[in-house]
């Protein structure tokens, strides 16, 4: 062996690279979709596929048109193709699919400069501008067998808001499942985010391999059961249940923690964390819409710079102006 | 400067919304439809190219120091023929595009080539100056409120072209549409305009 190997720095290498961590965060969301495909059948499993596939082809084809390297290889495509496709919901048409996808890599994502440039997570801000272009085919939820009906997030929305009058369908519907069903995903929602229990066994991979710290998730899953609690005339149990429902599991541990749209000091970090579970709090118990993970991830989003400007930690050996 | 060359500059090489990006807010508030931006860009239009002649006609009569307030009063009441006139004739367009007839008034662009142009030049350039500046302006909003009823209401002008099976993207004629729409066709027009010009080489 020569050891006097010649080379400029670094001269310690890691073998993390941009692919192999958006190689694990695809492992980690697949638990969730398998247990989507269980309980929506095989139908949501043409909907992952096809918008991951017109993800990755936007990707190409923008990056051809605008004369740049094609990254397709990095897998973030994948990634984001997968979490739009979390995101919608089961009854979503292909075309949904198709156009929400173009809409995240094309115009969040790659108008933007590409992977590290997005200033918001891209499958979050395609599921906004889906949500306020098709608001109907966008809130169809159907139970595991088929039923159209309302989530557990709007059922206990209007449990919450006796004032407004509530239809008959949405009354017979206003029974709240159990925790059990809630944590394993035997109820209605989003194809993603229905199953606790396997978002968060991708969830704790994902933690394990060191792809995603605790800072983000715990602190917005914590400050979201806090708020909820104190904002809400309800029982520390409904307050419990209340991390369950929605797309809380999903947004704090997946797309809260989006390493380009996300702060990248630890303080920031928790700021960030406790930002989004203030904001979810205050949509889901006094806003309009029944769900505001993504809303609040996505404010947060554009906060994160001005977060990151100001927990910059101190270089070593400065001085505070102000001292 | 030759007529065709100013009709010409303000169509293309200077078009206000494309290339100075002047009148914005009319631009991102009106073209929710393509009638809308028409409309809007025939007031501009008709007043431009009057504020225009006007200011040229009087230019040597404007002291310097009130110059300003002067080309608002003359800008002021242009504005009002034409809103009175819209109300009298248009009514339904009148209401569609409600405050913003009278928002003429402080619009960049017409404020803009008075100051720039009209209190410089001659009357005849000057009111060619409008009239091209006015079509610029009328062509931008209205590729801008195509683009915006086709996506947003599968409309065009009114009809309906897209077919029964389409369902219209609702956000495209909201706020967040005439952004994303404007911005993706500045972006395109520099790229069309990148290939002229080296870098950094002044024209």
């Amino acid at each position: 062996m020569n050891l006097l190997t010649v080379s400029s720095s670094p001269h310690i290498q890691t073998k993390e690279t941009t692919s192999r961590i958006m190689l694990d965060v695809v492992i980690a969301l697949i638990p969730a979709g398998i247990a989507s495909v269980w309980f929506f059948g095989v139908r949501t499993l043409w909907i992952i596929l096809l918008s991951v596939a017109s993800a990755v082809l936007t990707e190409f084809l923008i990056q051809k048109i605008m004369n740049k390297p094609v990254t397709i290889n990095d897998v973030s495509a994948v990634v984001t193709g997968m979490l739009l496709a979390y995101n919608l919901p089961p009854t979503a048409p292909w075309w949904l699919a198709i156009i929400g996808s173009v809409i995240a890599i094309a115009l969040v994502k790659q108008v933007f400069g590409g992977l590290g440039h997005n200033f918001m997570n891209p499958a979050l801000a395609a599921r906004a501008i889906l949500l306020a272009c098709w608001p109907a085919r966008m809130t169809n939820w159907i139970n595991p067998d088929g039923v159209s009906s309302a989530t557990p997030l709007i059922v206990s929305k209007i449990a919450d808001s006796t004032s407004s009058a509530t239809s008959s369908a949405t009354q017979a519907a206003a029974e709240l499942p159990s925790l059990w069903d809630v944590f394993i995903g035997n109820i209605g929602g989003c194809i993603g985010e229905v199953s606790k229990l396997a978002l968060l066994i991708g969830a704790a991979y994902l933690l394990l391999r060191g792809v995603i710290n605790w800072r983000i998730p715990i602190t917005y899953i914590l400050t979201t059961f806090i708020f909820m609690f104190l904002f809400n005339d309800i029982s520390i149990y409904d307050a419990f249940y209340q991390i369950f429902i929605g797309g809380l599991i999903l947004g704090a541990f997946f797309m809260a923690t989006d390493y380009s749209s996300s702060p990248s000091t630890p303080l920031g970090q928790v700021i960030m964390g406790i930002g989004c579970g203030i904001l979810t709090a205050v949509i889901r118990s006094y806003g309009g819409y029944p769900e505001g993970v993504t809303y609040s991830i996505l404010l947060m989003n554009v906060a994160a710079p001005l977060i990151e400007k100001y927990t910059m930690p101190k270089i070593f050996g400065e001085v505070d102006k102000y001292a | 400067m030759k007529v065709k060359n100013i009709l010409i500059n303000g169509i293309f090489k200077e078009n206000p919304i494309f290339r100075l990006v002047l009148g914005m807010c009319p631009t991102l508030a009106v073209t929710t439809a393509a009638v809308n931006g028409l409309a809007m860009g025939m007031a501009v239009i008709f007043v431009l190219s009057a504020s225009n002649l006007v200011i040229s006609l009087l230019r040597n009569f404007i002291p310097d120091k009130i110059r300003i307030p002067a080309f608002v009063v003359i800008i002021a009441s242009f504005v009002t023929i034409a809103g009175m006139l819209m109300e009298a004739f248009v009514p339904a367009l009148y209401d569609a595009l409600g405050l913003f007839i009278p928002l003429i008034v402080v619009n960049c662009i017409i404020l803009g080539r008075a100051e720039a142009f009209a209190s410089k030049n001659k009357p005849f350039d000057s009111l060619f100056d409008g009239i091209g500046m006015g079509i610029g302006f009328t062509l931008a909003l209205t590729i801008l409120g195509i683009i915006r009823e086709i996506i947003g209401a599968g409309t065009i002008f009114g009809y309906p072209i897209m077919g029964q099976s389409f369902e219209p993207a609702i956000i495209m004629i909201m706020p967040p549409g005439a952004f994303i729409t404007l911005g993706l066709i500045l972006a395109l027009v520099n790229k069309l305009d990148s290939g002229k010009f080296k870098h950094g080489e002044e024209t």
